[in-house]
C-alpha cells in the first residue's frame, strides 16, 4: 500500500464490493415485502420473521465454514483433494480487521496478508449476500405451513454448504467443473438459481401442499396474493438488488493480458474479460424479454409479469457477460414462456403447491439458462488458460458440458440434499406446523396475546371511567 | 466448432473485438428484435380486446354494472 496506483487499485476494489453489498440488501427487503404480500394476513408476522432470520443464521454459519468451503472444495473433494484456504478459516487473523504486513500466526505469509487484509471482509460479504439470496429463494414457496426452525436449517444447508460447494466447483477460476466440463455460468443461473430451485422442489414434495390448495379431485385452487401491490413492489426491489448481485459477480479491475504487456479490464469470476457496459445492456434486455413474455403468457397477471422479468434475468445470466443484448432478450423471452407452462404442468401433474412459482422462476429458468449458454457459447474458452498458466487448455463451453453442469446444480446439489434434510425433519415431526395452527394462522400465538392485552386495557379503562372523580 | 469470434484469451486483448457469439449476424438479430417487438404489440392488443369484450358482456348482464359501480369491496363487485 506504499505506492499510490496499487493502493488505489486495492481501495477501489474494496469499495466496489462494499457498495454491491449495500445494494444487495435490497434483495432481502424485496423478499420480505413480496412474501408478506403473498401470504394471508393471519401468517404475515411469521412469514416476515422467517425471512429476516435467514440473515443471522446464514451469516454465522457462513463465517464458521461457508467461506472456507468456497476455496477448499474447488477440486471436488472427496474425489479431489481439499485446497488450503488459511485466510478463510474462522480462527484466521485475516477473518477480522487487519492492516496487512507481517502476519501474527504461522501458516500465513506477507503475500497472503497483502491480498486479503483489505479484501477478505468485502469478498466474504459479497458471497454472504449471495448465500442469503440462495437460501431466501426457498422461503416463498413453503409459506404458511413450514415450521420456521425447519426452514432455517434448510437455509443453513443451502446457504452455507451446498450452494457454496457448487460455487467452488463451477463458479471459481480453479473449479473442477470449469476445467473438465467447460462450465460457464457468469451470473449464477445454475450456481444460485437452479440449485435453489432444486432444493425448493424437494422440500415441497416432502412438505406437501397448503390445506385446501387441491380439491378432492386433484384440481388446484388458486390462492391469490392478498396484497398484489406489495408483491410487485417487493419484486421491483429484488430487481434493484439484483444489479448489485451482477456487479458483485465481476472482478472490477484485473490485468488480463497474458505474457508481456498489460491490459486492465473488468472480468467475470473466471477471470475472463468482460465489461460493466456489456452486463448493463444484457441485464436490462433480459429483464425486458422476461417481462414481455410473461405478460403475454399470463394475460397481464401482475404477479406473473413481475416474476417473469426476474426469470428472464435468471435465464440469460449464465452467458450475460458475453451475449449480444438481443440474444439476451430472446433467450429470456423464450425460456420464460417455457417455464410458465412448466409451473402449471408440474402443479397439476404432481400436485406440487409452490406458492410463488420459485421452482419455475429460479429452478427451471436457471437450468434452461445454463443449457442455453451451452449452445449460444459453444466453443468459447471456459478459462484464460495462458493468463492462469494452465499446462493444457481447459475444456471449452459445450451443450453437453453445460447440461451435465445444470444436472449437478439442480439435482445433485439441489434436489437430493433438500429431499434428505426435509425427510429427516419430517421423521422427527419438525417440518410442518400442526393442522390446527395452519388453519388458525401462524401468527395465532402473537395475535392471541395482543388480543388479551387489548381486552385487559379496555376492561381497565372502562373500570376507571366508572369510578367517581377524586374530590378537589 | 465455435460460435465466437475467438478461440482463446491469449494474444493481444485489442485484437479480440466483439465478445458476443454470431458476429456478423447483427442485422438478422435486429430483424428478430423488431419482429418480437411489433409482434408483442399485436398479440397484446388482440388479447386486451378479447378481455374487454368479455367484461362488457358480463357487465351488461342483469344489474352487474350497477353492482360494480356501487360496491367498494372486490368480493362484492361480483
Amino acid at each position: 500500500m506504499s505506492d499510490l496506483p496499487t493502493a488505489l487499485n486495492v481501495l477501489f476494489t474494496e469499495f466496489y464490493y462494499w457498495i454491491t453489498v449495500v445494494i444487495m440488501f435490497l434483495i432481502h427487503v424485496g423478499f420480505c415485502t413480496y412474501e408478506v404480500g403473498v401470504s394471508r394476513r393471519k401468517n404475515h408476522l411469521t412469514t416476515l420473521l422467517k425471512n429476516t432470520m435467514v440473515i443471522p443464521v446464514v451469516t454465522i454459519t457462513f463465517y464458521l465454514f461457508g467461506w472456507w468451503l468456497y476455496s477448499a472444495m474447488v477440486n471436488g473433494w472427496p474425489i479431489g483433494e481439499i485446497a488450503a484456504a488459511p485466510f478463510a478459516t474462522p480462527w484466521s487473523e485475516l477473518m477480522a480487521a487487519h492492516m496487512g504486513g507481517k502476519p501474527a500466526s504461522a501458516g500465513l505469509t506477507e503475500a497472503d496478508t497483502a491480498l486479503w487484509a483489505r479484501l477478505n471482509g468485502v469478498f466474504w460479504a459479497a458471497f454472504l449476500l449471495f448465500s442469503w439470496t440462495t437460501a431466501s429463494i426457498v422461503s416463498g414457496s413453503i409459506i404458511e405451513r413450514m415450521r420456521s426452525g425447519a426452514f432455517w436449517l434448510v437455509a443453513v444447508m443451502l446457504g452455507s454448504v451446498t450452494w457454496i460447494t457448487d460455487a467452488a466447483w463451477g463458479w471459481h477460476p480453479s473449479g473442477w467443473m470449469v476445467r473438465y466440463l467447460g462450465y460457464h455460468d457468469a451470473y449464477a443461473s445454475g450456481v444460485v438459481h437452479a440449485i435453489a430451485g432444486g432444493t425448493c422442489l424437494a422440500v415441497l414434495i416432502v412438505l406437501g401442499p397448503r390445506l385446501g390448495k387441491f380439491k378432492a379431485d386433484g384440481t388446484p385452487r388458486n390462492i391469490p396474493p392478498q396484497n398484489p401491490w406489495l408483491v410487485c413492489i417487493g419484486l421491483f426491489l429484488i430487481y434493484t438488488g439484483f444489479w448489485g448481485f451482477y456487479a458483485a459477480c465481476n472482478i472490477p479491475i484485473y490485468d488480463v493480458q497474458a505474457g508481456d504487456g498489460v491490459f486492465y479490464s473488468a472480468t467475470n469470476i473466471y477471470l475472463q474479460p468482460t465489461t460493466l457496459s456489456a452486463i448493463t445492456f444484457n441485464f436490462i434486455m433480459a429483464l425486458s424479454g422476461g417481462l414481455m413474455a410473461a405478460y403475454l403468457m399470463s394475460k397481464g397477471d401482475p404477479f406473473w409479469t413481475f416474476s417473469g422479468g426476474l426469470a428472464g434475468i435468471i435465464a440469460a445470466s449464465a452467458g450475460n457477460d458475453l451475449y449480444h443484448p438481443i440474444q439476451a432478450f430472446l433467450i429470456a423471452a423464450i425460456i420464460v414462456a417455457i417455464i410458465y407452462r412448466m409451473h402449471y404442468w408440474v402443479e397439476r401433474r404432481f400436485k406440487i403447491d409452490d406458492a410463488v412459482g420459485a421452482v419455475a422462476v429460479h429452478g427451471y429458468a436457471g437450468f434452461l439458462g445454463v443449457v442455453a449458454a451451452g449452445f449460444a457459447l459453444w466453443g468459447y474458452p471456459s478459462s484464460p488458460d495462458a493468463l492462469l498458466g494452465h499446462e493444457q487448455p481447459w475444456a471449452v463451453v459445450t451443450p453437453w458440458g453445460q447440461f451435465i453442469g445444470a444436472v449437478i446444480m439442480f439435482w445433485v446439489l439441489g434436489f437430493i440434499p433438500g429431499y434428505v434434510l426435509a425427510s429427516i425433519l419430517k421423521m422427527f415431526g419438525l417440518l410442518r406446523v400442526p393442522r390446527e395452527v395452519e388453519l388458525a394462522g401462524l401468527d395465532y400465538h402473537s395475535q392471541a396475546s395482543v388480543l388479551e392485552a387489548d381486552r385487559e386495557i379496555i376492561a381497565v379503562t372502562v373500570e376507571a371511567g366508572r369510578r367517581p372523580a377524586p374530590a378537589e | 466448432m465455435t460460435t465466437g469470434n475467438f478461440t482463446d484469451w491469449s494474444g493481444n486483448m485489442l485484437d479480440i473485438g466483439p465478445l458476443y457469439p454470431f458476429v456478423g449476424w447483427e442485422g438478422f438479430m435486429v430483424l428478430l428484435a423488431f419482429i418480437a417487438w411489433i409482434g408483442w404489440h399485436v398479440l397484446q392488443i388482440r388479447a386486451e380486446t378479447r378481455q374487454l369484450d368479455d367484461e362488457v358482456r358480463l357487465l351488461r348482464q342483469g344489474g352487474n354494472l350497477e353492482k360494480a359501480v356501487e360496491a367498494e369491496s372486490p368480493v362484492e363487485r361480483f
